[in-house]
């Protein structure tokens, strides 16, 4: 693997926390330049110059810390480009400083973290209502689901139950149910119908707003698509020539639902 | 009034906008970075023979305003929604005193919504009262998420929002419209909360909560909240103009609102001009839910439709719809 498959893998770790989504498919990475002797630079951007600051953060700040951990990427910058508070949050992840040091705002909700929960907690959920929908197309009965392991989901939809245990392993919840709560403990068979009801609206939010986000980034950057080449990219390095287009294949069309 | 198919649909479109986001008018690439932000969503969702230029759309004149809403378009009423952000803006974007003498010059056609901030303190109490004397105002618009100074936002539970909310209920103002949409505005919190709109309308049970966007890309925050206080309503805008590019996605979503809020609380509004009233009108009309999702979200019948078009709104507006 060369120096530039290795980043470009670990970015594809990277997720927006709200869309739940890797950064690599939603078009969110750029640039990467692979410098000469050492020296990775990564560029992202976002769909809206407004984008949500907190969230921006996060993953600027994932990016930083999934590239430097490529054993010899050296000295490692990633920037964030076009929003209205690159400079601060640029400046902020490289000092590794905090969010809530990094901008001085008397209002601020500084804790990262417990929003970084909140929507570990709804991807969760939204991969349960897959799971769920996934196990009643193979024919599993409705009935059975309260009752159902994690295990015997995954022999009917083993991409379904692998997508909850991710989940839950972000979340460090550990339970041997197919469907359970942030708790892990199981929903049981009164409750579960409304949870996944909930859980279907949750899902229709998430998909819904990262295609609203994939066209909103491709409208903002049509016009540096139109003017990329792939020379520019052999112009980025004198490694590896980068071959990436400036947007994934197919871009601007719904994304498959992820497993 | 729009007809189709034999039924006729009056309509009163919920949320519209006379801006100056113009290069003059603007003070900083906030403002900047605003306009453009609203174009990319204009360009992004609009069909292509609907589609204006960066300049055009940046300030528009009044005569294309009606006749983009009453002329082509199919609106009986519009409300015109208060936009100041004038930390942003030299004039502000519309204020209640630009968008009420476009009224006066088009009688009938439009009702004004004014705004508050409640960091403005005793003297905006004392403000609000002279723009409602001046204007007579049915409702306000507000942006918990609008920069003051130093500050990035408010939430409607401070306790001196409950001191304007207080004064709303005492001069009539009854109809609360809130942003709570998509991102166009700088914010360091999370500023599509929608749990202090649930505060709110617990401890105000005479006013109306319009919660504009549907609280996208929070839909199901706003569905949670909106299932358990019946003094909450959704405002389509932002959601219609999926209609046009991503038509399963608009299915879903006027489905889950039908299921967990109904159809008496959904109000249309195009948000023109980042969108217009007439295909929007056209399209939903038109709109069925798929064959392959009617399973899970059943139909929009012509009834709903015309309650979320215009009936629901009059409701709310006191409007007497024409027979």
């Amino acid at each position: 693997m060369t120096l530039l498959s290795e980043v470009t893998a670990a970015l594809s770790s990277v997720r927006d926390p709200e869309l739940d989504r890797p950064v690599t498919d939603l078009g969110f990475v750029s640039r990467i330049t692979v410098k000469i002797p050492s020296g990775v630079r990564v560029e992202l951007r976002l769909p809206t110059y407004f984008c949500a600051p907190n969230f921006a953060w996060l993953m600027v700040a994932d990016a930083r810390d999934a590239v430097a951990a490529v054993p010899g990427a050296g000295q490692v910058e990633v920037v964030l480009l076009d929003h209205f508070v690159s400079s601060e949050i640029n400046a902020g992840v490289a000092a590794a400083s905090s969010f809530a040091d990094s901008f001085s705002s008397d209002d601020l909700d500084s804790s990262l973290a417990s929003l970084r929960t909140t929507f570990e907690r709804k991807a969760h959920l939204a991969a349960s209502e897959r799971l769920a929908r996934a196990l009643l197309a193979s024919g599993v009965p409705a009935a059975s689901l309260p009752s159902l392991s994690l295990a015997a989901a995954s022999s009917s939809s083993p991409a379904g139950a692998a997508a909850v245990a991710r989940r839950r392993e972000r979340l460090g919840i550990v339970s041997s149910w197919a469907f359970c709560d942030d708790r892990g403990d199981p929903i049981d068979a009164a409750r579960l119908p409304q949870w996944l009801r909930f859980a279907r609206t949750v899902r229709v939010s998430i998909d819904g707003n990262a295609g609203f986000c994939q066209g909103l980034l491709e409208t903002r950057y049509r016009a540096e698509r139109a003017k990329y080449s792939p020379q520019d990219d052999q112009n980025l390095t004198t490694a590896t020539p980068w071959t990436s287009p400036w947007l994934p294949q197919g871009y601007g069309k719904d994304l498959p639902a992820e497993a | 009034m729009y007809s189709k198919d034999g039924v006729d649909y009056y309509i009163i479109d919920g949320h519209t906008h006379f801006w100056d986001g113009s290069p003059a008018n603007q003070i900083n690439r906030y403002g900047e970075g605003f306009i453009k932000c609203f174009h990319d969503y204009h360009s992004n969702l609009s069909p292509d023979e609907y589609q204006w230029s960066l300049p055009e759309f940046e300030r528009y004149s009044e005569e294309k305003m009606i006749h983009d809403l009453f002329e082509v378009g199919y609106d009986d009423l519009a409300i015109l929604q208060s936009t100041y952000l004038t930390d942003w803006f030299v004039n502000g974007f519309n204020t209640t005193a630009q968008n009420g003498s476009l009224a006066e010059r088009n009688p009938g056609r439009f009702i004004v919504n004014g705004r508050f901030d409640p960091r403005d303190g005793e003297a905006g109490l004392e403000k609000l009262e002279r723009l409602h004397e001046r204007w007579q105002l049915p409702g306000v618009k507000l942006y918990t998420a609008e920069w003051k100074g130093d500050s990035k936002g408010w939430k409607l539970s401070d306790p001196w929002a409950y001191r304007y909310l207080e004064k709303c209920l005492s001069l009539g103002i009854r109809n609360i419209h809130v942003h709570k949409g998509p991102t166009v505005y700088p914010m360091n919190r999370d500023a599509f909360d929608v749990a202090d709109v649930d505060d709110a309308a617990t401890a105000f049970p005479d006013l109306r909560f319009i919660v504009e966007h549907v609280g996208l890309p929070r839909l199901e925050d706003f569905c949670w909240i909106a299932t358990q206080e019946p003094n909450v309503y959704g405002g389509l805008a932002v959601a219609m103009p999926f209609l046009h590019s991503r038509p399963r996605y608009f299915a879903q979503i006027i489905g889950e609102l039908l299921y967990w809020i109904g159809e008496d609380r959904i109000l249309f509004g195009s948000d023109y001009a980042i969108w217009q009233p007439k295909w929007l009108v056209e399209k939903f009309v038109d709109f069925q839910i798929p064959d392959d999702l009617q399973g899970e979200y059943g139909v929009l019948t012509p009834d709903a439709k015309r309650k979320i078009l215009g009936l629901n709104a009059a409701g709310l507006y006191d409007i007497k719809v024409p027979a």
